[in-house]
């Protein structure tokens, strides 16, 4: 287990992997949204939030579909099938180095991106905390699209298409939270269904996607 | 004949005018494909055991 | 005898085949029984004025958008447990008339929120849960084109059916919680208090029964379709391996 989820790590940030990458777009989405509405501060610092967790779950978008799409090609996937680990595992493993290498960084780069947004003091915290909530149900929920897209050809595109719609409860969670807390309200709830929906992702999509590997493997 | 609608005669037409166009058209795209089909199974079943 | 039986193809084009005229027959007197009554014989509503007899169309295609999906999300269970191929048909064939239906309703709830509410869209949680709604449909029957072999499709886009249905689950919840309505309260519940007056609640009646007959004629017929092209395809694939 350990062997593959080092193994995953290693191939993301070598060989010019998602890793950088989603970072950078992150990175590029942020800087655009002021030149598209306008320089004013406290337009930038209202809105502030919301973008931020859209750009991070395009971001998150963009490295999915070489989640399985490259151990697929070189066979390395109907090797690792054959192991004794079930697949159910080896897409919790997929999905938590998926994390990891987009996930962490996005919730950490973050938080220096909202001072170009012009975001308020406590929407920081907030909108740190909602994304390091919220980023592991995008990569779980997004592994399995990944593993349903498994075998197209030209399965990148049907997979934001498959996924997006799945993403919409833990972006409006994710999103409402950090709002709500930037602007000093009751955040308890939308923390709480957040929370709710990671914790429900994480045991059972993995399931879902074993049975989309298995299926895709026959 | 047409009742008088009023001032919102052009929503309440053009709802009905639109649930009556596409469910007409996928009506009738089903029923074409269910003839076009029917008849090639034939087709082939025919020239098969022929 | 048991219901399983239909599960075979044969059988189920067979014992199908010459219902279907009397479905649409029958899903014919209703529509146009309801829509006519509907249309030209019921009195304007006051606060509504003559935009009540959208109610007509929204309200039976919003519940069938609805249908349709558990439908799928039955046929698809079934799939995923007894195999039986008619049943993953069938959810094939439902879903692009549940994705019609959901167009009907979003643009009827469109056109006729426009002179109630002021706005043609609002992000009202019942507007935009049917937007995902119609998200979802689009997903799945794209799933369905994506995939060559047909029991790989079925099984995957049955996997996606059930995860979606979750999630479509949770959304309505979220948008619920995201955003305050504009629709009013239930419309059809049992409760006479709350509920539309006789005068519309009949034709309503007729109308939901003939969007109901429709789909059920729709799905038969579609499914019929689904089954003969899967027999085409073996037919030609035999015919190639004899010549081959």
């Amino acid at each position: 287990m350990k062997a593959l989820l080092v193994r995953d790590l290693r191939l993301a940030i070598r060989a010019g992997g998602g890793f950088g990458l989603s970072l950078a777009f992150f990175l590029i989405v942020t800087v655009l949204v002021p030149f598209a509405v306008g320089p004013e501060a406290d337009i930038l610092s209202r809105i502030g939030p919301g973008i931020l967790w859209v750009a991070a779950l395009l971001a998150t978008l963009l490295s999915l579909d070489r989640q399985f799409a490259l151990d697929h090609e070189d066979g390395a996937l109907s090797l690792i099938a054959t192991s004794p680990l079930p697949l159910e595992a080896v897409a919790l493993i997929k999905a938590f180095a998926h994390w990891l290498t987009t996930g962490l960084p996005l919730t950490l780069a973050a938080a220096p991106l909202g001072v170009l947004l012009n975001l308020e003091r406590p929407a920081f915290s907030w909108l740190v905390l909602t994304l390091a909530l919220g980023t592991p149900a995008l990569s779980v929920i997004g592994t399995f699209g990944a593993a349903l897209t498994v075998g197209l050809r030209r399965g990148g595109l049907l997979l934001s298409l498959l996924v997006l719609p799945l993403y919409v409860p833990t972006l409006i969670f994710g999103a409402e939270a950090a709002r709500r807390g930037a602007e000093g309200l009751a955040a308890g709830t939308p923390i709480l269904m957040l929370a709710g929906i990671t914790a429900g992702s994480l045991a059972l999509l993995p399931f879902a996607a074993g049975a989309a590997l298995r299926i895709n493997l026959r | 004949m047409i009742p008088d609608l009023g001032k919102y005669a052009i929503e309440v037409l053009s709802a009905y005018g639109v649930t009556i166009l596409l469910l007409g058209g996928i009506t009738g795209l089903s029923w074409q494909r269910w003839r076009r089909l029917k008849a090639e199974v034939e087709r082939v079943e025919r020239g098969r055991d022929g | 005898m048991s219901i399983w039986e239909y599960a075979n193809p044969k059988k189920f084009i067979a014992t199908t085949t010459p219902l279907i005229p009397w479905v649409f027959g029958a899903t014919a007197v209703c529509l146009v029984v309801g829509l006519v009554w509907g249309f030209f014989l019921t009195p304007e509503a006051d606060r509504f004025g003559s935009t009540v007899k959208i109610i007509y169309v929204h309200v039976p295609s919003a519940m069938m958008a609805i249908n349709a999906w558990a439908m799928m999300l039955v046929a698809s269970l079934v799939w995923l447990i007894r195999r039986h191929h008619v049943s993953a048909l069938a959810a094939k064939a439902a879903a692009p008339i549940g994705l019609t239906m959901t167009l009907i309703a979003l643009w009827t709830g469109a056109v006729w929120g426009q002179p109630m509410w002021g706005t043609w869209w609002a992000w009202d949680p019942r507007l935009t849960a049917f937007l995902i709604l119609g998200l979802f449909y689009l997903g799945y029957i794209a799933l369905w084109e994506a995939i060559p072999d047909p029991d790989q499709a079925a099984d995957l886009t049955s996997v996606l059916c059930l995860v979606g249905s979750v999630f479509a689950v949770l959304s309505r919840y979220a948008v619920n919680f995201w955003n305050q309505g504009l629709h009013q309260g239930a419309t059809l519940s049992m409760d006479a208090e709350e509920n539309i007056s006789d005068v519309y609640w009949f034709p309503l009646l007729f109308c939901i029964a003939g969007f109901v007959l429709l789909f059920l004629g729709l799905v038969l017929m579609r499914t019929g379709t689904e089954i003969r092209l899967r027999r085409l395809r073996a037919l030609e694939r035999q015919a190639q391996r004899i010549t081959a």
